[in-house]
């Protein structure tokens, strides 16, 4: 037997660096020959189409309001189609003199609009608001009020048409679905299976349906000599149809509110109402809000198809805006993507929001 | 001195709740009855009043329209019924394309978001952010847009092999139907059945010893060895009617419409976007440990994906993913703003040359009732047997 002899293994390598821009980059983008592979073929992918994009969009994209510019050869985009036509883009056919009518009104909404968003606001007076700038959108757009000429809904358009339609149908289409909702949840079996049917019925069919039976059905359905708005027309088969939706997503709600919540409300002798009032939908409400919310915008999204029973809202205004005129007709891209990306502001904006208000619900279970 | 013994129970009072019930329940069925009688009447003054005509009659009158494109052949001096039959077609083609094409892509850009590649990672944020920001039919009018104008003309078509993409659409070689191919079909249903008995025998071999077969890529092959053997028995046919160069048009081949390449391409990278959110929640929603001891047991990150994150994620996915697909249906009927012939095409023109709306906008919703109900029922079946199997 040898003597053992005390041998000290090596050293341990320091520590590899954890921080920094390269090891950032070696675990982000090559921690091994896959990722590496990505990493290759999506970057010379990217390489090669960037600067083409953004030669075409910035670089070589012609900005001012000449058609003759943009046919020459080797032009890019041609935003001076939307420096030429952008007011009626957004306002569609409102007479042009009085545009500044439907800029007020949008920015109107548009605040509204950001202002319930607002915890601060959530108090019982915004109700109320929502009605005085809705009063004052109708008076500013349509007129008559206070020497303003009267413009009929028919010439009214772009984005303020499109604001209108997804906040008041919105709005109206919220204490639908919450009676709905309540009555699919009702033990009553004929009040439970006309709320069922509804739902299922709306939501088995698309939009376009709805929008045609409202423009071209809605006019037999009224008594002989009865004329409604087309725009009224409209904004009722919306509203029909974004009730079904969030009925069921306030259905949801509902179903997460502890049983033993109801059973408690019973035990201290509170009526059907009371409960509702009180105890559930205070508790499912909060729940549904970022449900709610996209719903909203897909009815932000799905008002462009009001364009197909002709009515001017942003894409229709903006298809209006280049058809009739054969100089700029060519440039109908560049049109689409000047609303494409102001549908993507507004939609974008809101997801984000509707994130948040997630994230604020979750917080409390997570106590 | 009173004794306390409990009201005497009225049922017809208005304390009693059944009796209650039954009155709202006799007041909402009236109030229902009531809305539905008055526009009922109304809608018969005034078709009378206007002279409309109504009822089904005119779907075996002659169409007196022709139709762009359908799978079947049509002429414009076929009844009505048929034209809504190529509209119901067409509609379907497209649906259930769709809905392939974007499972595939939607899954994918899903699963890309669980990538440790963070140029992957930020392709599909920003991809889905892109796409389900802006409203469909805004995309079906560019990529129509794209289509029809930006693409060349035929007689200068991009190539690649024998396909031509230009404003005409696309053009492909389609093989010639020959006897041949038939032998093939015949040697597809042996190798399916093969294919099917040998994956129930690796299956079932797997559960009794662990040892793990192949037990989809060994089926597979034997499927396509299989047929490979019935067209080679049938003479092996290879001759193609390949797409033409012409004067004025690509000639010869088969050819699919600019229409039908527009709606199919906006549908699905539309519907993707959704889809690849639903699939990122889905796995989102697997157990972190999970994913640990999958790891532990030593699984490689593939094989983890497959085996143990999307069949778990698959039950939280379905429901939406169901959700998904009737939306994609429903928004094919978005085909009518750039002229596609669906269903919502052909009843449009229909009213517009009849006049019968109520009937028109009638079979439309039933059409899509249909479809819905039917693609609930089947994702019904499927969801049923992908859920846990409680003991």
């Amino acid at each position: 037997m040898s003597a053992q002899t005390f041998q000290p293994i090596a050293a341990r390598p320091a520590p590899v660096n954890t921080s920094g821009p390269l090891v950032w980059i070696r675990t982000n983008l090559f921690s091994d020959w896959l990722t590496s592979l990505a990493t290759v073929c999506i970057g010379a992918v990217l390489l090669w189409a960037l600067p083409k994009i953004l030669d075409w969009a910035l670089f070589s994209a012609v900005w001012q309001p000449s058609f003759e510019a943009c046919r020459a050869e080797g032009a890019g985009a041609c935003w001076g189609v939307i420096a030429e036509k952008y007011r009626v883009i957004i306002f569609g056919r409102y007479p042009f003199e009085d545009h500044w009518r439907p800029l007020v009104a949008t920015v109107l909404l548009t605040g509204l609009l950001v202002v319930s968003c607002i915890r601060y606001f959530w108090k019982a007076w915004l109700p109320l608001l929502w009605l005085v700038v809705l009063t004052a959108f109708f008076m500013l757009m349509h007129g008559g009020v206070g020497g303003l000429a009267v413009v009929d809904t028919d010439r009214w358009g772009g984005l303020p048409l499109t604001l209108l339609l997804a906040s008041l149908s919105l709005v109206a289409s919220f204490p639908i679905a919450l009676l709905v909702a309540l009555g699919r949840r009702s033990k009553l079996p004929a009040i439970r299976s006309f709320c069922t049917i509804y739902v299922e019925l709306i939501r088995g069919v698309p939009l376009i349906s709805v929008l045609f039976m409202a423009s071209f059905m809605f006019p037999l359905f009224m008594p002989p000599g009865v004329k409604i708005d087309v725009l009224l027309r409209v904004l009722v088969g919306i509203t029909m149809f974004a009730a079904a939706y969030s009925a069921e997503v306030i259905r949801g709600g509902l179903q997460a509110v502890p049983k033993g919540q109801v059973e408690a409300a019973a035990t201290l002798g509170l009526s059907y109402w009371q409960t509702q009032r009180k105890i559930v939908l205070p508790q499912a409400l909060a729940m549904v809000v970022p449900g709610i919310m996209n719903n909203f915008i897909s009815t932000f999204k799905d008002t462009s198809l009001v364009t197909i029973v002709s009515l001017y809202e942003l894409m229709g205004a903006m298809s209006m805006a280049l058809n009739s005129d054969a100089d700029w007709r060519p440039f109908t891209i560049e049109g689409y993507f000047f609303i494409a990306i102001i549908y993507f502001v507004f939609c974008f904006s809101m997801s984000r929001y509707s994130h948040w208000v997630e994230k604020q619900v979750n917080k409390s279970k997570l106590r | 001195m009173t004794t306390s013994s409990p009201p005497k129970k009225n049922n017809w009072s208005w304390r009693s709740e059944a009796f209650r019930g039954v009155v709202y329940q006799i007041v909402a069925a009236g109030v229902i009855a009531a809305v539905v009688w008055f526009l009922v009447h109304n809608t018969l003054v005034n078709m009378r009043v206007r002279g409309i005509q109504s009822g089904f009659d005119f779907l075996s009158q002659a169409a007196g329209f022709d139709i762009g494109e359908s799978l079947f052949p049509f002429d414009s001096g076929e009844s009505y019924w048929r034209a809504f039959l190529v509209g119901v077609s067409n509609t379907l083609r497209v649906a259930v394309l769709g809905i392939v094409l974007a499972t595939v892509l939607g899954t994918l850009l899903g699963v890309g978001r669980f990538s440790r590649n963070v140029l992957v990672r930020v392709l599909c944020v920003s991809y889905v952010e892109f796409f389900r920001n802006i409203p469909v039919l805004l995309q079906l009018l560019m990529w129509y847009v794209v289509m029809t104008q930006i693409l060349p003309d035929a007689a200068d078509a991009w190539q690649a092999g024998s396909f031509f993409l230009s404003k005409g659409g696309v053009n492909y070689p389609i093989p010639v139907w020959q006897t041949g191919q038939l032998w093939a079909a015949y040697g597809l249903l042996p190798g399916v059945l093969l294919g099917w008995t040998y994956r129930h025998w690796a299956v079932r071999r797997f559960e009794e010893t662990g040892r793990a077969g192949s037990m989809v890529l060994m089926p597979l092959l034997m499927v396509v060895l299989a047929s490979l053997a019935g067209w080679a028995l049938g003479g092996a046919p290879t001759e193609f009617n390949f797409p033409i160069r012409g004067e004025f048009a690509i000639e010869h081949g088969g050819a699919l419409t600019p229409e039908f390449l527009s709606v199919l391409l906006g549908l699905t990278l539309y519907t993707a976007s959704f889809i690849a959110e639903v699939v990122r929640g889905g796995i989102a929603s697997v157990a972190r440990g999970q994913s640990e001891a999958a790891s532990a047991l030593g699984l490689s990150k593939g094989q983890e994906m497959r085996l143990v994150m999307l069949p778990q994620a698959l039950r939280v996915i379905i429901p939406p993913l169901t959700n998904q697909y009737l939306n994609l249906t429903k928004n094919s009927s978005l085909a009518v703003a750039i002229g596609y012939p669906d269903v919502v095409s052909i009843a449009n023109t229909a009213l517009n040359q009849t006049g019968r709306a109520v009937e028109c906008i009638s079979i439309v919703m039933l059409v899509y009732l249909a479809t819905s109900l039917g693609t609930a029922l089947l994702m019904n079946w499927y969801n049923a047997r992908s859920a846990i199997q409680e003991r």
